[in-house]
């Protein structure tokens, strides 16, 4: 078992149930839910691989691939929404052949969806790594990505 | 669907949820939640293929289901293997929903074919959730669960795994829970219904489950447990569910083992005899005329008879009255030597009988679980979903077993001691109850007698000496005493781990001493449990099939039942208790048995050190051999019988926990294969034999009955709407599900006092590992029947020796490598598995399988002084890879 794994499940020695809080847990450390981690996870809080993958697949934050070199967000919030941002997404989806939650085949980019970063007057907004592109349009975003 | 209207509460409740209180009305049927029901039913079905289903003609294409059930995809009811037995399709019509308005979505998914026994298409499943919680819940694996969610939402792996990788058991019980088509029997699948089903008992396991047999022109379609839920709904005639051993549940071996084997083309259908070492058939005439005036010959102790713990209660009595009253001699054992002669032995002298004392419910029910020397969800997996109810329940498990086996993730304390540690182990507890003043001594003192030199016996282990031997820290044994102790009723299961040792009986004794000493015997959801391997092995035992007692375990040299036999057999008996099934083989090589009758039974896989057991055979003059298939033994036999499997015949099994359940005729016999009791029968009426005139078992029950005290009461009238756990000594008994409550069977409690010895075979400088071996879940025995099946033998194709990756690195060893497996005995090659299940030092194999048979390596000399067993648990053996 990784020494990380080790780790973490030392802190939860007390409260094997609480299969949630683990799987964030380990989601931050390893930033992803491996085949191995769910594994263990599942030996450790003795129930089945099935059972703790039926769970985490359940909740949109939990992530079974390890995440891309840069975190890519496009905003569906009310404003952005309003603006097209699921235009943007649709767009940033096929220029990059992932789903929300996915990452491309050579771990560039993880592309995930999220509702409002606070900067509506930008909208539509599409967030690479730390840095805000507002107003942004389909025509914009291959250009954009190209930059990574 | 279960939603009712409950007078005074708002909306719908569901009937499965709402607690139901004195004066409430509940109306379950009001054009109202009709209505609500057909929405949410139309809703179910725009994602489920319902063309069928509304359709007002489909009486109309019946005819052709035929040609049209061939398609690949299903598209309707008409192409399902789920037609006619849909609880779906039963909703449809209870609601009357006669149109789906809203537009459908076929989900487009694959069919998924990994499981060698069921296909899952999820495009029928209605996501009702009831194979997730059989499996999670009252299997205790977890296989599948509901994976993702909203529209996404699917029954499924982790990762899309096959069912193998996601650690499925392939019982089954998700197949028979499941109500569409989406889980469906491959072998059954376009199979129809049946003409008619009969309930029987498994042939396999000493669980002894219940199942129906689903017959279609004389062939079985199917094996499947009956759901409790279902019970009352079928028109079962013959069927008892109160006390059944299984609840509605069974393992892969008894859901998917047995048509295979029952139908397998390579079945005996003739007699055969051999001439210039060739078969020929012959008819019955001919060869029991050649049988009976051969065996005349060999009258007294040069005659030996191996029955059978496959073969009913009804056989095993006429074998063993066959041996003694025609053959005279008391030369008949079966293979219980080779699993629990000590548990009978030991078991017997420190209460007074040999079985279990608590019926297997009771095990789920009890506040602490010690399981020793058995791998439970391997060799009895039905009776590990008792243990898995009990945790479930809050219970405590304890695990003390030197392999990782499945049921260590529950465990509250794993022992991971030294195979041949266990008297030390168990010991080193008693100790600890002792010094902390946890010991029932009120128990003690009232109920059981020798306490004292028992007392004294367990100065020797002190629990640095325990840690030694048995390589357990103390804390470990501290924390299992304690809690053994103090969480009560608790429950001791074992199984071979325990009893195939060459102290096996002591093992057996420090097992009763430990239930003593902590009042856990004799009381509701306590007690000590020995898993008995064969189906019917139990029953052999008690019919007398024992070299030492006659039925009912009325001993050989007591003069006054001597003398009770032969007033009622009418012929004179001999006072000599006969040999045992490992002395038999040295008395073959040494000259004195000269013929052999060998039933059901297949000694050269089974027997310790299978060289020698082969060469003896081989040396015999004259050796029947009694079988449904041409076993390793059957083939250096003299004649073979063909005999029907279990569904082919009535009778009587007697399970694990002393249930006494019927074995009903199913089909009819395979060939001209015939019952073993009408074979015994014939034999001994041509030889002049008086007393064997029987035209039906349940008149040999009936004489069972006569001198057996603990089946006194017993009679097939009574079997069909009573299932009775002996002792059960009137017609008025039901039975006696726990053992001695109030007093012992044999007065008092005898404690005995124990010493260490160690292992006859440790590891040295030559022989550096030790050798231990088992059952796996998807074989059975000898493999006689299970390799017979083709998904049991996909999942399992061939055996391997288990090997822990520290000795796998110093041997140069990787997983998959071909490997010699060298003992003192002899040689065997096979596959290294590479896993941390086998601790450092001790290696694994199963005894299935005759090209790499593991009794081949291990020991026939040393034998259990008591119960004769030889050591089949502890050998030394090293590893070379070829
Ligand atoms: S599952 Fe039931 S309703 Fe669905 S197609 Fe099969 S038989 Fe018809
Ligand atoms: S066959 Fe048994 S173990 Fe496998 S998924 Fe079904 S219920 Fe679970
Ligand atoms: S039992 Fe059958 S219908 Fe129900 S969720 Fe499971 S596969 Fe689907
Ligand atoms: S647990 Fe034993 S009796 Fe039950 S189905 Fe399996 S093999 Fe048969
Ligand atoms: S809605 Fe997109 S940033 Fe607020
Ligand atoms: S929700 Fe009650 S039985 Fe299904």
């Amino acid at each position: 078992m990784p020494h990380e794994l080790a780790e973490i499940f030392k802190s939860y020695q007390a409260e094997k149930g609480a299969v949630i809080p683990l799987l964030q847990k380990v989601q931050e450390n390893l930033g992803y839910l491996s085949k191995e981690a769910i594994s263990e996870i599942a030996k450790f809080s003795g129930i089945s691989e099935s059972e703790v993958f039926g769970v985490a697949s359940f909740y949109a934050q939990f992530r079974f691939t390890p995440r891309g070199e840069h975190s890519l967000k496009v905003c569906l919030g009310t404003a952005c929404h309003v603006r097209g941002g699921s235009n943007i997404l649709e767009t940033v989806e096929r220029e990059l052949g992932v789903q929300p939650g996915g990452t491309t085949s050579d771990y560039k980019f993880s592309l995930e969806r999220v509702a409002c970063f606070g900067c509506c007057a930008l909208a539509p907004v599409m967030v690479v790594d730390k840095d805000v592109h507002g107003r942004m349009t389909t025509t914009k975003v291959k250009d954009i990505l190209g930059k990574y | 669907m279960c939603i009712v209207e409950v007078e005074g509460m708002r909306g719908f409740p569901t009937a499965c949820t709402t607690p139901a209180m004195g004066g409430i009305v509940v109306k379950a049927n009001t054009p109202q939640i009709q209505e609500l029901r057909r929405n949410i039913l139309e809703l179910v079905l725009t994602e489920h293929p319902h063309t069928c289903l509304v359709c007002d003609r489909k009486e109309r294409c019946q005819p052709y289901h035929i040609c049209l059930r061939k398609v690949a995809v299903t598209t309707g009811c008409i192409m399902c293997p789920k037609n006619g037995r849909c609880e779906l399709q039963k909703v449809v019509d209870y609601v009357g929903l006669a149109e789906v308005k809203l537009p459908y979505t076929y989900r487009d998914l694959p069919i998924l074919r990994d499981s060698p026994f069921f296909d899952r298409d999820y495009n029928l499943c209605i996501l009702c959730g009831r194979c997730v919680r059989v499996c999670q819940e009252i299997r205790g694996v977890g296989a599948i669960a509901f994976t993702y969610r909203g529209s996404d939402a699917l029954v499924g792996t982790a990762f899309d795994y096959s069912l193998e990788e996601a650690g499925c058991q392939f019982c089954g019980a998700c197949v028979d829970a499941c109500p569409t088509g989406a889980l469906a029997e491959r072998a059954a699948k376009w199979e129809g219904l049946p003409e008619r089903v009969i309930t029987t008992i498994c042939p396999y396991c000493g669980v002894g489950c219940q199942l129906n047999l689903e017959i279609k022109k004389e062939r079985i379609i199917s094996s499947v447990p009956i759901l409790e839920a279902l019970a009352n709904k079928l028109p079962l005639k013959n069927f008892v569910f109160q006390g059944t051993p299984n609840k509605g549940q069974a393992c892969v071996k008894g859901r998917f083992g047995i048509v295979e084997f029952v139908h397998h083309p390579q079945r005996l259908t003739n007699p055969l005899i051999k001439e210039n070492g060739e078969f020929k058939e012959a008819s019955w005439d001919e060869v029991l005329d050649l049988v009976a005036d051969k065996l005349q010959r060999y009258k007294g102790d040069q005659f030996a008879l191996i029955s059978s713990a496959k073969i009913t209660n009804e056989e095993n009595y006429l074998s063993q009255k066959f041996a003694r009253a025609i053959m005279g001699t008391n030369n008949v054992d079966h293979c219980a030597r080779l699993c629990h002669s000590p548990s009978v032995a030991g078991l017997t002298q420190a209460f007074g009988s040999g079985a279990m004392t608590n019926p297997i419910s009771d095990i789920g029910d009890a506040a602490c679980v010690f399981v020793i020397g058995s791998n439970t969800p391997s060799g009895h997996p039905v009776i590990a979903l008792e243990v898995k109810r009990a945790i479930s329940k809050g219970a405590k498990l304890i695990v003390a077993n030197p392999r990782e086996i499945n049921l260590c993730r529950w465990a509250d304390v794993w022992l991971r001691h030294l195979p041949g540690s266990d008297v030390a182990l168990l010991m080193g507890m008693m100790r600890v109850i002792m010094d902390e003043g946890l010991a029932d001594l009120a128990f003690v003192e009232e109920r059981c007698e020798n306490f004292d030199a028992f007392k004294q016996s367990l100065k020797d282990f002190d629990l640095d000496f325990v840690e030694k031997v048995t390589r357990v820290p103390k804390a470990k044994i501290i924390e299992a005493a304690r809690l053994y102790a103090t969480q009560k009723p608790a429950t001791i299961v074992y199984a071979m781990g325990i009893t195939q040792h060459s102290h096996g009986t002591d093992n057996v004794f420090a097992i009763a001493n430990l239930a003593m000493l902590t009042g856990n015997i004799g009381k509701p959801f306590s007690g000590v449990n020995p898993l008995r391997g064969q189906n019917n092995v139990q029953g052999a035992c008690d019919m007398g099939a024992l070299p030492n007692v006659y039925i009912g375990y009325q001993r050989i040299d007591n003069p006054d039942i001597q003398k009770k036999f032969e007033d009622f057999w009418g012929v004179s008996l001999s006072p000599t208790p006969g040999l045992t099934l490992p002395e038999m083989f040295d008395t073959i090589h040494s000259g004195k048995i000269k013929a052999m009758y060998l039933i059901g039974e297949n000694p050269v896989i089974s027997e310790a050190d299978a060289k020698h057991t082969e060469e003896a055979l081989k040396k015999l003059e004259f050796l029947i051999a009694q079988d449904i298939f041409l076993s390793e033994s059957a083939r250096l036999a003299s004649v073979v019988l063909p005999a029907c499997s279990f569904a082919e015949k009535d009778g009587t099994f007697t399970n694990t926990e002393r249930r006494i359940q019927r074995v009903r005729k199913a089909i009819k016999p395979t060939g001209n294969s015939k019952p073993d009791w009408w074979i015994i029968c014939e034999i001994a009426k041509r030889m002049g034999g008086k007393g064997f005139d029987f035209s039906d078992p349940s008149e040999i029950m009936q004489e069972i009955a006569k001198v057996t005290p603990g089946y006194g009461g017993v009679n097939y009238q009574r079997l069909e709407k009573v299932s009775l756990c002996w002792p059960c000594p009137n017609e008025e008994s039901l039975g006696t599900p726990i053992l001695h409550i109030g007093t012992f069977v044999r007065g008092k409690g005898r404690f005995t006092p124990l010493s260490y010895k160690p292992p006859a075979e440790m590891p040295d400088k030559d022989y550096p590992l030790i050798l231990t071996t088992g059952r796996s879940l998807y074989h059975y025995h000898t493999g006689t029947m299970t390799r017979k099946v083709f998904g049991l033998n996909f999942l399992e194709p061939e055996g391997a020796v288990e090997v822990n990756p520290a000795d796998a690195r110093g041997l140069g060893i990787n997983q998959g490598d071909k490997v010699k497996v060298i003992s003192r005995r002899g040689e065997v090659i096979t596959k290294a598995r590479v896993t941390e299940a086998s601790p450092p030092g001790v290696v694994y194999m199963s005894f299935h399988f005759a090209e790499s048979a593991a009794n081949i390596l291990t020991s026939a000399t040393v034998l259990d002084p008591v119960a004769k067993m030889p050591e089949l648990k502890v050998s030394a053996v090293r590893i070379e890879k070829v």
